[in-house]
């Protein structure tokens, strides 16, 4: 089971042409700049942009061919828009009751109350949408989205029209929603935080274009790609919880390449855990540093260079271990260094990691 | 009361004239504001300008062409007598006719307007949660139009209500049968019979002013939800 899409859309000079292949579950980030696409590939996926020649297969069921189309209310989705675009007439119940009321009772596999708990909104139900703020707006909107067992979920930038706080607010309840449900999501999001934090599947258009798919944290690290060059570029490391050190109120997290020490968090021991290091957060030193402070070092080989910027390079790392696919991670230094340690490919180094910040 | 029987079945006719035509305008006028609201087709503006018409022709002659196309040697009253049929000038038929078409722009315009402002995100929404479009334009559209549609109603009853020029032309002035108040008045000032006319207007005042009120207070009424 899985989906394929190829989508084309011409809107006057603009050109969207993106072939899909996506798994059948998890989370498939879409990702660029805005005017990439991203939203317009979602509502064609979703048949709400008139798109005459492409084609969209879920599941074994042709959504779209070139001889014929399902209309949106024929497709098997759920949609949550930017805004959360509850309906101002209806209370929030008679909200969640609008879509669920109309798919058939055999259909209705996600029990209605179990989405109303996983987003907290029991207390918000008999309110109407202009009595709750943004956030809880946002969140009766993805549990609306929910209740009508779609076959695929579909966020477009559902946190881009809110504040940081709000963010923070809403955050969580994706995370939960992206690891609890089978469904596969397509999330469409033009913030790294957010498909770092999400994503399992990564997608990156630029200009109409796809110009990457994969696992995302393969992409995240690929120095050719626009994700890796950018100022705040960093890597994505999955670890797993091993232990606490009480003494020193350090969490240690495993890792295909050793061990991370970082702040205590409250996670049980196997807990899988995403860690972001950014690329500025870590230097590079030929020799083992002996007398330091930093309690995460590593060793690694260098895999790849690419300028960024007149001052600074990129340095594309391999973490030494076992296995033949260590992980991954990015070093961005300046280019007087790079050339004092004289590094090329091939090159061993210890890398040094600052700070690593924990995704959950 | 100093209203003569003739007052009083001036004023029984307005009021289900003004009616009847609200009833026919809202039926007619929202599948057609609808469309106007959601078309792209390029030649809605001479639909649109065929519907605003009556806002800047003079009632007299609107009512005349429809005097003459209604009549009996007229194509549309000559047809109806052509089938077997009575042709509806000088009647209480004629006077829906020329008040549904005098008042539809008061009427398609507060409703095309408020579709419109319903954007297309509501619609969007209520299609990937699984409503048809019938579905969309009924549990979607028109409630969130609602105060279009009480704006809607209010204007076509009360244009029907003050209409004058088109009624004379079409209906002729029989008592009982197509006279109605305002030309009521105007006979009685032309008689000099100010009381009389006095006494007619006044009710109208009155009975127009408590069905505004009652209106706008049973729309506040369900406008809870408007920020």
């Amino acid at each position: 089971m899985s989906i394929e899409a190829h989508i084309q859309v011409e809107r006057g000079t603009f050109k969207l042409n993106a072939r899909l292949e996506l798994p059948a579950s998890g989370v498939t980030a879409v990702f660029g700049p805005s005017g990439s696409g991203k939203t317009t590939l979602l509502r064609a996926l979703a048949g709400l942009e008139p798109c005459p020649g492409s084609r969209v297969i879920v599941n074994g069921t042709p959504w779209q061919t070139t001889t014929e189309s399902l209309a949106t209310h024929e497709r098997s989705i759920g949609l949550v828009f930017q805004e959360p675009s509850l309906f101002e007439h209806l209370t929030v119940q008679a909200n969640l009751d609008f879509g669920r009321q109309r798919i058939p009772k055999p259909a209705q596999t996600i029990p209605l109350d179990h989405s109303i708990e996983l987003l907290e909104i029991s207390p918000l139900l008999n309110r109407y949408p202009h009595q709750l703020s943004v956030g809880e707006q946002q969140r009766v909107a993805i549990a609306r989205a929910l209740v009508v067992c779609p076959e695929w979920l579909l966020l477009d930038e559902p946190l881009a029209a809110m504040d940081v706080a709000r963010k923070r607010e809403i955050l969580p309840y994706l995370e939960t929603l992206c690891r609890e449900s089978d469904l596969p999501i397509l999330y469409v999001s033009h913030s790294r935080e957010e498909v770092a934090r999400l994503a399992d599947h990564l997608v990156v258009l630029n200009e109409g274009k796809v110009i990457a798919n994969g696992p995302a944290i393969e992409i995240f690290s690929n120095l050719d790609l626009p994700l890796a060059s950018e100022p705040d570029s960093a890597s994505i490391i999955e670890t797993t919880v091993a232990g606490h050190d009480n003494t020193y109120g350090l969490t240690l997290l495993d890792f295909a390449g050793g061990q991370f020490q970082v702040t205590h968090h409250d996670l049980p021991v196997g807990t899988p855990v995403r860690l972001r290091v950014q690329a500025n957060d870590v230097s590079l030193t030929l020799e083992r540093p002996t007398q330091t402070s930093i309690l995460n070092v590593f060793k690694a080989e260098v895999a790849e260079m690419a300028e960024a910027g007149p001052t600074h390079v990129l340095v594309k790392l391999a973490i030494s271990s076992n296995s033949n696919s260590g992980p991954t991670l990015l070093a961005r230094i300046t280019r007087k260094s790079a050339e004092q340690l004289a590094l090329q490919p091939g090159h061993a180094v210890h890398a040094q990691i600052k700070s690593a910040a924990l995704l959950n | 009361m100093n209203l003569q029987p003739e007052d009083w079945s001036a004023l029984w006719i307005t009021l289900k004239l003004a009616a009847t035509s609200t009833i026919i305008l809202i039926v007619l006028g929202t599948p057609l504001a609808w469309w106007l609201s959601q078309t792209r087709f390029r030649g809605k503006f001479l639909l649109e300008a065929i519907v605003a018409l009556p806002l800047v022709l003079p009632p007299t002659v609107l009512g005349f062409y429809l005097l003459v196309a209604l009549g009996p040697s007229g194509p549309v009253g000559g047809f109806i007598k052509a089938i077997g049929g009575q042709p509806p000038v000088f009647s209480f038929g004629g006077l829906i006719i020329g008040s549904v078409i005098y008042s539809m722009p008061f009427v398609v315009q507060p409703l095309q307007d408020a579709f419109k402002a319903i954007g297309t995100r509501p619609l969007e929404v209520a299609a990937t949660l699984r409503a048809t479009p019938w579905d969309r334009f009924w549990f979607v559209a028109v409630p969130l139009a609602r105060s279009g549609f009480v704006t809607a109603a209010v204007l076509g009853f009360a244009h029907t209500l003050g209409e004058f020029g088109v009624v004379l032309m079409i209906g002729g002035n029989i008592p009982g049968e197509t006279q109605v108040v305002s030309i009521a008045i105007y006979d009685h000032v032309e008689s000099l019979a100010y009381t009389k006319a006095h006494w007619v207007a006044g009710t109208l005042l009155v009975i127009s002013f408590l069905l505004l009120v009652a209106v706008y207070a049973g729309n506040r009424k369900f406008r809870v939800w408007k920020p």
